[in-house]
């Protein structure tokens, strides 16, 4: 019986286990977490046969290369980049053979940011409060890739569904996210909420997991003081005292006390996921 | 009550005290728990505020919630969680400096206290209890700790929390507990949920 897991020969910048999420359990204090382009993820589940929600691995910016110990079906997608078998070119967003013991190298994004690799039959880690993500704001789940890491597959099913194109919109040159202003928009000044849907934002490099953080105008408050700890959404559009907003992503804290002016629709959450620093960013507030 | 519209799928319910968004968020699991509500991924309560996230119409959900009168929270429905505490903090001489009281009386106020968990946040597991009169609340350090170990209990603004883990903290220590406060492969994960009743006792442990 061959030995089902995969183990990591390179690990690159930052690779984690990440599924659809862990939702459910955010009056605790616990962050959703989960893929930040969750249409990457779906599809790249589809093509090796996974239900959707199974976990792949998601690398940041430089790739990863793995050495499964099984014959396995993989498939690369989200961010474009090279893919190798034991050093031969391979196809980047279908599904691709790789013979136990041969290396996988999923190369540095070409464009993007995060590439999705999906394994038939998943990876199998353990399941903390219901997900398998890495949740690099509270610690839960797997800890990030490290060298020499084994990761478990579940079984593969053996089903695959024919994708012929793959819809890849491709990372944006200008990163438009639509908001819906609120639900703090009235501690801001009207100078501010015209700069918010007006001014142009870029990608910062100190964007994480965590948030999009953005280099641009800072919202001048209309209200001093400070706003009691309240709940917060994926997406929220959240403003520190130093005016510049974040756009909250999967791993976000599950409150806060900083006045959130609005809030991105999910849809284009995939998209600012994907945006590499210095990116172009304009709000359109839309209702 | 105030309903604010939080992007296209949440509601933020903000009222005017936390003994009104204890009630409310109470009211909120009664109904949820009878099968009276519709579905929300996330109720999640804050210090003025209930978060309703992932609502399929939060409009009507807006128009309905508008005609609620929560009832007033019962003080002692449900047991309470007892935490046995070694009240031996560094910064429990201050606080019972700034109480106006000596050591022996500050743990007495706090032992005699009946708390509830507000809320949860900062760290999985990390309850904000309150409980304490107004005349205790007390600032947070000027300076953060780089590291308050976990099972720290201790106290800033209006609220009493535990350290579910070890992590960086502002708060004032007054003791510490044996308890594990947060256990992700236990059920339930988080001894201190919200809505939970809390006492400390004094004297836990070695």
């Amino acid at each position: 019986m061959s030995d089902r897991a995969l183990a990591v020969v390179r690990a690159g910048a930052l690779t984690t286990v990440q599924d659809l999420g862990r939702t459910g359990y955010a009056h605790l204090g616990v962050p959703r977490s989960g893929a930040l382009d969750p249409a990457a993820v779906r599809l790249v589940n589809r093509l090796v046969g996974n239900p959707e929600d199974s976990a792949v691995l998601e690398t940041t910016v430089s790739g990863c290369a793995l050495r499964p110990r099984c014959a396995v079906t993989v498939a690369v997608g989200g961010a474009p980049c090279p893919v190798r078998v034991d050093g031969r070119p391979a196809a980047w967003g279908t599904t691709v053979r790789v013979g136990a013991g041969s290396v996988l190298e999923v190369g540095a994004a070409v464009r993007g940011l995060r590439s999705y690799v999906a394994v038939g039959g998943g990876i199998a880690v353990a399941p903390v409060l219901g997900s398998r993500s890495t949740d690099l704001l509270s610690g839960l789940g797997p800890a990030p890739l490290a060298e020499d890491t084994v990761l478990p597959l579940g079984p593969d099913t053996g089903v695959r569904v024919a994708v012929d194109a793959p819809p890849w919109p491709g990372p944006p040159d200008e990163l438009v996210l639509r908001v819906r202003l609120g639900p703090r928009d009235d501690w801001f000044t009207a100078d501010a909420l015209r700069a918010l849907s007006t001014r142009a934002y870029r990608v910062s490099p100190a964007s994480n997991r965590i948030g999009l953080r953005l280099d641009g105008p800072p919202l001048e408050r209309a209200v001093a003081g400070e706003l009691p700890s309240e709940g917060m959404v994926l997406g929220a559009v959240q403003v520190p005292p130093d005016g510049r907003p974040v756009v909250f992503l999967a791993d976000h804290p599950t409150t806060g006390g900083y006045p959130v002016v609005a809030v991105v629709r999910e849809a284009d959450l995939g998209a600012a996921a994907q945006a590499v620093p210095g990116t172009p960013v304009r709000f359109v507030p839309v209702r | 009550m105030r309903v604010l519209r939080v992007g296209d799928r949440a509601l933020l319910v903000e009222l005017d005290d936390s003994g009104a968004t204890e009630a409310l968020h109470a009211e909120l699991l009664r109904r949820r728990a009878a099968g009276a509500l519709p579905a929300v991924r996330e109720i999640v309560p804050a210090a003025r505020t209930v978060l309703l996230d992932g609502v399929d119409a939060p409009e009507r959900l807006a128009a309905e919630l508008a005609g609620w009168e929560p009832a007033p929270l019962h003080a002692r429905v449900g047991e309470a969680v007892e935490v046995p505490v070694r009240y031996d903090g560094p910064d429990l001489p201050e606080v019972a400096a700034l109480w106006g009281v000596s050591v022996e009386a500050a743990v007495r106020i706090h032992t005699a206290a009946e708390f509830r968990v507000s809320f949860c946040g900062f760290a999985p597991g990390f309850g904000y209890l309150t409980g304490l009169g107004e005349r205790y609340e007390v600032p947070r350090r000027a300076t953060p700790r780089t590291a308050v170990p976990a099972g720290s209990v201790a106290l800033a603004g209006p609220y009493t929390g535990v350290y579910p883990r070890s992590s960086p903290g502002g708060w004032q220590l007054i003791g510490s507990t044996d308890l594990v406060l947060w256990d992700a492969e236990r059920d339930p994960a988080a001894l201190l949920a919200p809505g939970t009743r809390v006492r400390f006792t004094a004297g836990g442990g070695r």
